[in-house]
């Protein structure tokens, strides 16, 4: 039977079916952090369970923690009980963990990839949503709840239901300007954000054949964004250069096997999908977002639309927007580049190369929060701070930061901030914060001018 | 975990779509290490104002709406994998989530916590909105058994799907870790097997 990569790589995971109902599905790689997994400790405790298979699981500290002075005991008494029951827990398990100034420290989505840890024909979870961001290697990949998160801790395996299969083809050249940022919000934003609910979505097309690693890991990141579980894209050359070397990735003779594997998982021609989506390429331009959902997305020149859906009325009043508005020069008194979805090397390039020469906005607050200590190292040894420091953004240190707000980076309420995020759901960059979610080029660039820009038509 | 079978209690409507697990709980809430004390922050920023006042035009504020049943719009529990999210509802006082879809993972954590998403048609929730906002002392039935959510006053009745695995748990109050863990001899088997293929061959 034909197959398509999704079924290629669960299928061969499958331990067991259980007659009438879900799979108990083998999981290769297990990521753990700070806010997710004390009450799944618990529970393994309560019920005198040990932790079945402790090398396969890694933890780190992202959630909650400060991005200033992370040398310093952590200030907020809650978060810092929270890391020390993550240390406590890791220790009394064997567990590695990456904890608050480690040099692999970092978000649980940038520093698993970037460590090698991620590798194509994998099966991931982690107790967070956005666990779909590994599928840019080929790799199944999933968020868990807590529930979850102590029965993989149990046994290696979750119980899940085979998702249905989804693919989304884009072809074509993108326009100047347009970034993996842009292709996703934009096909989020024609499909809704409910679409890829049941479903794991394959990526498909030369758009996505020709993108970085880092752009597959934005891409894949925000699947769940469309109700998808998963997303992924069959692994390439692309991939298996970005994976060769790396401190976890297979070496010599062992990487030339592994590779002869990977390279078997792509989709069979004429495999079946439950459901496909093709979009062009040239139809995509700089994308933000005007509501407070993700699928609720417009091109950077575009209006909002007059007609929406029933609580769209409810999202344009919490964004203080009007249905036929256009948002171009709207001043916008906060960006944020980080977050998993566009926190990797090169989204600090390309916004830094917007950047250089330049300087922010007064009325501007412009926070750049590296995904990890080893991307922060790359953004020191590029000489990118220069650039960000010399044009008035603010250089964090790593960690999820302003995306979810657990820790003190929190946009205020009634403030705008262009994020290059991953939700702009009410109150998430902080209680009363209105998210406009972009590019980093676009985040850049509505830095330099205080307002949303139409920055394309300064491009070469 | 819990047994439900049956229930029959009055309900709550929450007639908004996409739902996302960030309203039902915020993130700032997500600090605690154990499953207590979630349910008084439930819909916090819909609930309070910024003075921490109740905000007197939301459902679970209004006087005449109580129950242990929340029917929603759309697409609920969309966003964040938070599991807080479930305990919040359960914790508040709610055992069933009634709406016409539900986000993936909300629904698993919803069902290995007890607290039922029945999912209904755009019709049928429809139905039922009209029916609690016009009576609000109006009863709904939700029968696991037979799949069924009906308003036996009105004669209104719609069945509903729900896994015959996650049923059976339910309906007996089992989790899926005892469920693995009855089920580790069969896991080793799989890794071992596993490796050797790995070891002999690089088609897996």
């Amino acid at each position: 039977m034909k197959k398509t990569l999704f079924d290629k790589i669960w299928d061969s995971h499958v331990v067991e079916s259980v007659p009438d109902g879900p799979d108990i599905l083998y999981i290769d790689k297990h990521l753990i952090h700070e806010v997710t997994s004390p009450q799944a400790f618990n529970e393994l405790k309560e019920r005198d369970i040990s932790v079945f298979r402790p090398d396969q699981i890694v933890a780190t500290a992202d959630h909650n923690t400060p991005t200033e002075n992370q040398h310093l005991p952590v200030k907020d008494l809650l978060s810092r009980k929270q890391l020390k029951e993550l240390t406590q827990n890791c220790e009394e398990n064997n567990i590695t963990l990456y904890n608050l100034g480690h040099p692999y420290n970092g978000i649980v989505h940038v520093m698993a990839p970037e460590l090698g840890i991620t590798q194509p024909g994998m099966t991931m979870v982690c107790g967070d949503s956005h666990t779909s961001t590994h599928g840019a290697f080929g790799t199944i990949a999933f968020g868990i709840g807590t529930s979850q998160v102590s029965q993989v801790f149990a046994s290696q395996c979750v119980l899940v239901q085979k998702p249905k299969k989804l693919r989304v083809n884009v072809n074509g050249k993108l326009k100047k300007g347009v970034l993996p940022k842009d292709v996703i919000l934009y096909i989020i934003s024609k499909l809704g954000t409910n679409s890829g609910t049941g479903y794991f979505c394959e990526y498909a097309g030369n758009v996505f054949e020709e993108m970085s690693m880092e752009g597959r890991m934005t891409v894949c990141n925000m699947s769940i964004e469309m109700g998808a579980r998963g997303g992924l894209i069959a692994p390439d050359e692309t991939t298996f250069e970005y994976v060769k070397g790396k401190e976890f990735a297979p070496k010599g003779e062992e990487f030339e096997s592994a590779k002869a594997y990977w390279e078997t998982l792509k989709t069979d021609e004429d495999a079946d999908f439950d459901q496909e989506y093709s979009f062009d390429a040239e139809d995509i331009e700089p994308m933000i977002t005007y509501g407070t959902n993700p699928g609720m997305g417009i091109k950077i020149t575009g209006a909002i639309p007059m007609e929406g859906g029933k609580s769209d009325a409810k999202a344009l009043a919490y964004m203080g927007f009007k249905p036929g508005e256009s948002l171009l020069e709207k001043p916008i008194n906060w960006i944020f580049i980080g977050s998993c979805t566009n926190s990797r090397i090169e989204d600090f390039r390309q916004a830094a190369a917007y950047i250089k020469g330049k300087q922010k906005a007064k009325n501007v607050n412009a926070l750049i929060v590296p995904g990890s200590r080893q991307v922060a190292a790359q953004i020191e040894a590029e000489g990118l701070r220069e650039v960000f420091e010399n044009a008035g953004f603010t250089l964090r240190q790593p960690g999820c930061s302003a995306c979810l707000a657990m820790n003190d980076d929190k946009i205020p309420a009634g403030e705008y901030c262009v994020s290059t995020s991953n939700r702009n759901f009410e109150g998430r960059q902080g209680q009363g914060s209105r998210t406009i979610l972009a590019s980093p080029l676009t985040a850049a660039a509505t830095a330099v001018s205080g307002k949303l820009t139409d920055f394309t038509k300064h491009l070469n | 975990m819990e047994k439900f079978i049956t229930l029959t209690d009055t309900a709550v409507p929450l007639e908004i779509e996409n739902v996302d697990t960030d309203q039902i709980i915020p993130a700032r809430f997500l600090k605690a290490t154990d499953k207590s004390g979630f349910g008084e922050n439930l819909f916090r920023d819909w609930r309070f104002d910024n003075n921490d006042e109740p905000n007197p035009e939301f459902a679970l504020n209004k006087p005449e709406y109580k129950g242990s049943i929340l029917v929603a719009g759309d697409n609920f529990g969309c966003g964040s994998s938070r599991e807080h999210a479930a305990w919040a509802l359960k914790a508040y006082g709610f055992t069933v989530v009634v709406s016409s879809y539900f986000a993936d993972i909300f629904k698993g954590n919803a069902l290995n916590n007890g607290l039922l998403p029945v999912q209904v048609s755009p019709e049928f929730l429809d139905q039922l909105f009209v029916e609690i906002t016009k009576d609000p002392s109006v009863e709904i039935n939700v029968d696991l058994e037979a799949q069924k959510i009906s308003i036996p006053k009105g004669d209104i009745s719609e069945s509903f799907e729900i896994d015959p695995y996650k049923k059976t748990c339910m309906i007996n109050g089992f989790d899926d870790i005892d469920f693995l863990v009855s089920k580790l001899d069969a896991i080793k088997e799989y890794e071992q097997k596993r490796s050797q293929k790995l070891e002999g061959t690089t088609a897996l």
